[in-house]
């Protein structure tokens, strides 16, 4: 399966990176041999340029005034209202950063996006930036490069814009990291597609307009017989079964959806037919890199909100942060931020470059997951019984960033895919 | 009719939300490594240019910085508000630690001769040195009549109608063109910079100039002795009972014995 995907990406990596180098000539090479300095001492720099810093303040302002305050009765709701956010986001253009400038996109790099998908880290929850990336970075990449006009005027447009929430439809109940397992159906009728089947784990899928849904349009080779089809949600057949109740993530809903005979015009499918699978893949890489930078903020909050709570709290006397375990374990801690930062810009770099960097941003994937959960658990243990209640970002963020080493790819398919290019993977037959 | 022309100065300052932290030797804050960004009452003032505009009252809004090179981060977050052009003053970070408002007003009403607007836009005063001195000295440089503390403005025949807040209520004031305002909190809201914006901004003209070439002498004039701390308050403590406070305060002096 993982060669599959590394044949494809060059290919459309190098359509992609005239637009890139230009806007890398215009963008940062101007300002980066004065400006670099003042704006971050810790090397924000290296792919970063003003407009980048400056875009992700003015996205900082947005979530300090109109999402943070809120954050906390949409946890409880267990629901955020998805339209309202999404329309402020798109009315200040983050929803369409790298999409064409034709549907209201602004056609920057994906330099842009990481920036943006990294300043998302600081909402106060892992579940809002997730239902953004699931908008810009898995529900619309496909559909901006290969949709046909007309689908990209009814889907790309208006979710650029805010006015529609997307949705992607891949995962199955018995099909999540196995994409090429899926088995929604899609047979043909005249010019239309009747769909029988079932989508499982979709976030935003209760409040969707629209899902990005990946179906079998024929018998045959798992990896030439899939289409991505735009499925309008309120069509007849189509149910939204529950919203799944989850140990983290709360404010982002996650709904199983079923379809029974859902009728849809043929000119829906994005692209070729059959390519689906292929188109899916590429939407993934970007998918790694968005997940890894919205980490970023809130490995560097856990670490600082500890900092500030054990120099308060006193043990026998002494500042909690006093204790060697303690100080040298957050030291460790920050230390690994930023590696897991380095080898994030690195694969952005390269990728902006027009390289191939599945190897890497599958890297990234993995040590992110991995690093949110040994960072939200140690610094959990240091918040002792505080860190146990639900009261406290460190908890809630303990929570959410568990999906990190299971969404978008578990740890298992990124250690595969790696395998794959060390070649270690012993061969696989599938039943 | 042909809009007015506005100036509207720009200070970077270090952002609202950092903790300000004195250097160990007293001469200042820290200001390395430090989040900066447009002094809010500025934000308002670029925030009121440019609604005039978009009321087609005023024609071109330009925004000026003194400061070091990093001033041109605030200014082109002030184009990427409306603000048609920039001029960025420059002043070395060694000489800028000692600019005062009497240089700075100096530049800013050369600029605006120079510029001939119409109408100079400050905010009253800045987060860092609350000095609230730019607007009004500018005033006094160029001989223009002054509305500071604004929190309402509008157009009537040539003239800028002003409510401003004052101690114990509102003062509604007229203004005759040129003249310059400051801007109070209640003005209005800043709109955030779009990202559209912010790369459109990246297309509007930066000029760069320094002091002298306003004929300009930044020497300082005042000495900056000590920066402090302010003092850390104390505790208080709870008392039982009336008496016990009675008592306090008879000890402290604060009621006759």
């Amino acid at each position: 399966m993982a060669t599959k995907i590394i044949r494809i990406l060059p290919r459309s990596i190098g359509r992609r990176s005239p637009t890139i180098v230009r806007h890398l000539s215009t963008g940062s090479a101007v300002f980066q041999e004065k400006e670099a300095q003042p704006f971050s001492s810790d090397g924000h720099d290296i792919v970063y340029g003003p407009y980048h810093l400056q875009m992700q303040d003015s996205l900082k302002k947005i979530i300090d005034k109109d999402i943070n305050p809120y954050v906390d009765e949409w946890e409880a709701q267990r629901k955020f209202p998805a339209h309202r956010v999404f329309k402020v986001l798109g009315d200040s253009g983050f929803l369409g950063i790298t999409k064409p400038k034709a549907y209201g996109g602004l056609e920057l790099d994906y330099s842009y996006s990481a920036a943006m998908a990294e300043a998302l880290g600081h909402i106060n929850c892992g579940g809002i930036p997730m239902a953004v990336g699931v908008q810009t970075d898995m529900a619309t990449p496909a559909l901006a490069k290969f949709g046909s006009d007309y689908l990209k005027r009814e889907f790309l447009a208006p979710s650029i814009s805010g006015d529609l929430v997307a949705c992607i439809g891949v995962s199955e109940t018995g099909a999540g990291s196995d994409v090429a397992n899926i088995q929604t159906k899609a047979s043909r009728k005249g010019d239309d597609l009747i769909i029988n089947g079932g989508k499982m784990w979709i976030t935003n899928g209760t409040q969707a307009d629209w899902m990005c849904c990946l179906v079998n349009t024929s018998e045959g080779k798992p990896h030439v017989n899939k289409s991505l089809v735009c499925l309008p949600m309120n069509l007849p057949g189509i149910t939204v079964a529950k919203n799944i109740k989850k140990i983290g993530m709360w404010c982002s809903d996650t709904a199983q959806i079923f379809f029974e005979d859902v009728y849809v015009p043929r000119s829906h499918i994005i692209g070729e037919e059959g390519q689906g699978f292929l188109y899916q893949m590429l939407q993934f890489q970007e998918e790694r890199l968005f997940a890894t930078a919205t980490c970023l903020a809130p490995l560097e909050k856990m670490i600082a909100e500890t900092i500030n709570y054990t120099r308060e709290r006193k043990v026998f006397n002494q500042p909690l942060l006093n204790s060697q375990i303690v100080h040298f374990t957050l030291a460790e801690l920050a230390a690994e931020v930023e590696l897991l930062r380095s080898t994030l810009y690195r694969t952005i770099a390269l990728y902006v470059k027009g390289q191939d960097v599945t190897r890497l941003a599958s890297i990234c994937k993995l040590k992110a997951g991995r690093l949110v959960r040994e960072v939200s658990d140690k610094c959990l243990q240091f918040w002792g019984g505080m860190g146990y209640t639900e009261d406290v970002i460190v908890s809630r963020l303990y929570r959410d960033l568990r999906l990190v080493s299971i969404g978008g790819g578990a740890d298992e398919v990124m250690l595969s895919i790696i395998c794959k290019f060390m070649n270690t993977l012993p061969n696989q037959r599938r039943q | 009719m042909s809009g007015i022309r506005v100036l509207v100065g720009c200070k970077r300052v270090i952002d609202y939300a950092v903790k300000i932290r004195v250097k160990p030797d007293k001469s200042g804050v820290v200001t390395d490594g430090v989040k900066h960004s447009m002094n809010p009452f500025d934000e308002i003032a670029v925030e009121e240019a440019v609604r005039l505009k978009e009321k087609k009252i005023v024609s071109e809004i330009v925004a000026v910085s003194c400061g070091p090179t990093q001033c041109q981060e605030v200014l082109r977050t002030a184009m990427a508000m409306g603000a048609d052009r920039a001029i960025h003053v420059e002043v070395d970070p060694a000489t800028y630690d000692h600019l005062q408002p009497l240089h700075v007003a100096k530049i800013l009403s050369k600029v605006a001769q120079e510029e001939k607007v119409d109408l100079v836009l400050t905010g009253k005063q800045a987060i860092d040195d609350d000095a609230n001195q730019t607007g009004q000295m500018i005033a006094a440089l160029l001989d223009w009549p002054q509305a500071t503390f604004a929190s309402k403005v509008e157009k009537t025949n040539g003239e800028l109608k002003v409510l401003r807040e004052i101690d114990g209520g509102l003062e509604t004031i007229k203004v005759r063109l040129p003249a310059v305002l400051t801007t109070d909190l209640r003005l209005n809201q800043p709109r955030y910079a779009t990202l559209p914006n912010i790369m459109k901004a990246k297309k509007k003209p930066l000029v760069k100039k320094t002091p002298a070439d306003y004929g300009v002498d930044v020497t300082p004039r005042q000495k900056v002795l000590k920066v402090e701390d302010p003092p850390v308050r104390q505790a208080g403590a709870k008392l039982a009972s009336v008496e016990e406070l009675v008592a306090k305060l008879r000890d402290a002096g604060l009621i006759p014995t």
